[in-house]
């Protein structure tokens, strides 16, 4: 609370932003307006307030006029707050006697052609800024300490990315799997574009080290429970899923000596129930103790506890290794982390809601991710790209592209999934290497080969025989005798009407954000998008970040990304997740909650009202009043909204100060 | 005076993390909308105390708007939640002192809403001006 009574000493200014608000907004006119409100010692105009130039005159005015508070007329504080704040410290004043009206996104963007209304509404907006920091206080952030360790989310490629970044940059790291391996979408894959790198090729070095890294602590087959704490100090509850078998590190603590699972399989061997593997779209089977293929990280198997009839043939078969224990209970663990890294992936959609494409209908219409394990040597066909129905070889495959993307009938997704086109015309590349002859017909859209050398890729293909048709098809049909489908389209550039009769229809279904993207968003507070992806703080200059500090995305859980794109953002977050830990400290808003004691009754209404607990009750001068936890309390203010007493005072959002502002604009700024 | 069109005063309270950021995307997508209203940033709906609400119709006021994150959005888990239980409050109490209770408004627009913002600020400024000035306004005249 201020100690000093000075009178306030205003200084105002009014940024042009080229003319993206004078265009608009007749900025004379705002500024002399500005001149004549209450405390406003100084006011001026400028092109770009933001640029050094600009600064430098908040600065130097600060200096010459003895100011006591700031407004910019300019952007929007979410932009530019942080500049502007940095000024006023530059010339000599608190930082948080700083206020922007933002007149360009919610004034000139917004009324482009209204000029006078958008004038008076800018007016308005100072004056109301005006009023504030009249009422404005020199505030101090809090420094808090950071744990110098980091958890990241989800382990496909994006994850296991950031988590070696981590890692090798010194940081304790958890990198936290539901499933039983890491690996993610990108170890189903069989080739990637436009490089034709085998996919396990290249992503199991990285499984691999993620698994051993002296840095990394690996939690697979486990979710995030809760979600407690700030940025610097998080504190995760992880709920590791009852695997029903023990590693060797498990099997040693529990005095098990030279035991615990070293994968050698003699479970699975005799293990009686079998279910169809997931992993392989059904299409190959499994046991009720599995592992999804020969490369899982960890190699450690596991009980499907669903499906187990808990026969016991598999403890029988594991012996003296004792690795398996079918009472296994999930366990609770919490740990302390800094920083946090998003990287939960993507789902297909399911194209079947597409009635008209036959997925689930015909056999011989299957998806992309299916037609990547029966191309793939590890799939269920050992590579054999064989039609569902009979089994035998297609020698022509029509791929539909934007199958469920780019679709606004209300059944698919507006978005363009980013990356079918170029794994499809990969598909068409991998049936006319492995089945010479056979003729791949792609029915697309617009194709978008956007990367580095995917139009090259493209170009390749082209020559290479694979036939394109422009025109999203209508409707799939079967031949009930030969299985064989109808596709029927209109070729948009010819202008007539197509009827193809194909072995095999590849549908390049939409992706969409996981099922459980709804329930980690609200775990870690991060906002989605329209479609529903993790939402970035700025989608040009923090892609990484999210609104809730500490909380960083990698990867196709904030959007469609192909493996270079998600590498790379997963690098950048990791940078980004690097940094409040090196520094050691990070600075919290003082946005604070503090008790007028005087005022405080010690009803306590306030403490059910608070969702951190930072509120509690003591005894003071013989009564009870209201204490706050500043570590805990993150300034939201729906204490100081409810108290009967108004005995809490939100720093930097105070009572006087927001009736201040209702005031100068209802009643013009006389009061 | 007569003869020039009336305009309504209508104060928006916005939360820093939904509706400010929505607003703010409306700008950047360039999604025009009336200019009647006027907009005060706190960082959470629940910080909005029943006073500032009939401070701004003592004050004036033709309309008031507060608008935050969705229910389940909120960036301090429930502040909104609380704040729309006292809204529904307010409305009761505006009701009985003769104030038409529809010209106060919660609305829920999330940061990636832009296009909602706009829809709400002409449904606001419509609905406050099917109303006309506020019974206090008109007492005052």
């Amino acid at each position: 609370m201020a100690e000093e009574k000075k009178q306030p000493r205003i200084g105002v200014f009014v940024c042009h932003c080229g003319t993206n608000i004078a265009g608009t907004i007749d900025v004379g006119a705002v500024k002399e307006y500005a001149k004549t409100l209450p405390g406003v010692i100084v006011a001026d105009d400028y092109q770009y307030m933001c640029s050094t130039p600009g600064q430098s005159k908040i600065i130097d005015a600060i200096k010459e006029h003895d100011l006591t508070g700031i407004v910019v007329a300019a952007c929007t504080p979410r932009l530019h707050e942080p500049t502007f704040r940095t000024a006023t410290k530059e010339g000599g004043l608190n930082p948080f006697r700083f206020e922007m009206a933002n007149i360009r996104d919610q004034n000139s963007w917004v009324h482009m052609h209204d000029h006078e209304g958008a004038t008076a509404k800018a007016k308005d907006a100072i004056n109301i800024a005006v009023a504030k920091a009249r009422l404005l206080e020199d505030l101090y952030p809090k420094s808090v300490p950071v744990e110098h360790a980091a958890m990241v989310v989800g382990a496909g490629v994006g994850g296991i990315q950031a988590a070696l970044d981590l890692a090798n940059a010194g940081i304790k790291t958890y990198l936290i799997e539901k499933q039983p391996t890491v690996g993610g979408r990108m170890s189903q894959l069989d080739k990637t574009f436009p490089t034709l790198d085998c996919s396990q090729c290249i992503l199991t070095p990285k499984m691999v080290d993620v698994g051993r890294h002296p840095n990394i602590e690996l939690h697979t087959y486990t979710e995030v429970e809760a979600v407690d704490g700030y940025i610097g100090n998080f504190d995760i509850t992880l709920r590791k899923k009852a695997r029903g078998v023990m590693s060797p590190t498990e099997a040693a603590a529990k005095g098990i000596i030279g035991g615990g699972c070293n994968g050698c399989g003699d479970c699975d061997a005799v293990c009686p129930v079998i279910k169809p593997n997931p992993f392989e779209f059904g299409m190959k089977p499994r046991k009720a103790i599995y592992i999804y293929h020969p490369q899982v990280v960890p190699l450690i198997y596991t009980v499907d506890f669903d499906a187990c009839v808990k026969c016991g043939l598999c403890v029988e078969a594991c012996g003296e290794k004792k690795a398996i224990d079918l009472e296994m209970q999930d366990t609770f663990e919490t740990v302390k982390v800094g920083t946090i890294i998003l990287a939960t992936g993507y789902d297909a959609f399911p194209i079947e809601k597409k009635r008209e494409w036959g997925y689930q209908q015909f056999e011989n219409v299957i998806t992309s991710l299916e037609f990547e394990r029966l191309i793939c040597a590890s799939g269920p066909t050992g590579g054999h790209l064989i039609r569902p129905s009979d089994g035998k070889t297609p020698m022509k495959v029509a791929f539909i592209l934007c199958a469920g993307s780019r679709d606004n009938t209300g059944v698919g997704k507006p978005y363009c999934s980013r990356f079918c086109c170029m794994y499809s015309l990969k598909h068409a590349h991998q049936i006319m290497e492995k089945i010479p002859g056979c003729i791949p017909y792609i029915f697309y859209m617009d194709i978008r080969s956007f990367g580095k050398m995917y139009e090259e890729f493209y170009y390749r293909i082209q020559n290479e025989g694979a036939k394109f048709i422009r025109g999203r098809v209508a409707n799939v049909l079967e031949d009930a005798k030969t299985k064989n489908l109808h596709v029927y389209a209109e070729d948009t550039l010819l202008g007539r009407p197509v009827d193809l009769e194909a072995d095999m229809v590849v549908l390049a279904a939409a992706v969409q954000p996981t099922a459980e993207t709804d329930h980690v968003r609200h775990l870690f507070g991060v906002s989605c998008s329209q479609d529903g992806w993790l939402l970035e703080a700025h989608p040009k200059l923090n892609p990484c970040g999210t609104t809730t500090a500490g909380v960083f995305l990698a990867g196709v859980c904030q959007g469609p990304k192909d493996i270079p794109d998600t590498v790379a953002q997963a690098e950048g977050a990791a940078s980004a997740a690097s940094i409040p830990i090196h520094t050691g400290k990070v600075e919290l808003e003082p946005y604070f909650a503090q008790c007028m004691e005087d005022k405080c009754a010690g009803c306590g209404m306030c403490i059910s009202l608070c969702p951190y607990s930072a509120l509690d009750l003591i005894e003071k001068d013989g009564r009870q009043v209201m204490h706050v936890t500043e570590a805990k309390c993150k300034g939201c203010g729906t204490c100081g909204g409810f108290c009967p007493g108004g005995a809490i005072y939100m720093q930097h959002f105070t009572t006087p100060q927001i009736v201040a502002q209702i005031d100068a604009f209802l009643l013009g700024g006389e009061q | 005076m007569a003869d020039e069109e009336w305009k309504p005063k209508i104060l928006a309270i916005i939360c820093n993390w939904c509706s400010y950021a929505g607003a703010d995307l409306a700008g950047s997508a360039r999604t025009q909308y009336p200019p009647d209203v006027r907009a005060i940033r706190i960082m959470c709906t629940g910080r909005v105390d029943p006073l500032f609400i009939m401070k701004a119709f003592a004050d004036g006021a033709d309309g008031v708007l507060v608008s935050g994150c969705h229910f389940g959005d909120c960036h301090y888990i429930a502040g909104n939640f609380k704040c729309a239980k006292r809204m529904f409050l307010m409305k009761s109490i505006l009701k009985d002192l003769g104030i038409e209770d529809n010209r106060l408004r919660m609305t829920f627009v999330s940061a990636s809403e832009g296009a909602k913002w706009a829809k709400v600020m002409e449904d606001v400024v419509q609905t406050v001006k099917d109303l006309g000035p506020s019974p206090l306004n008109q007492m005052k005249q």
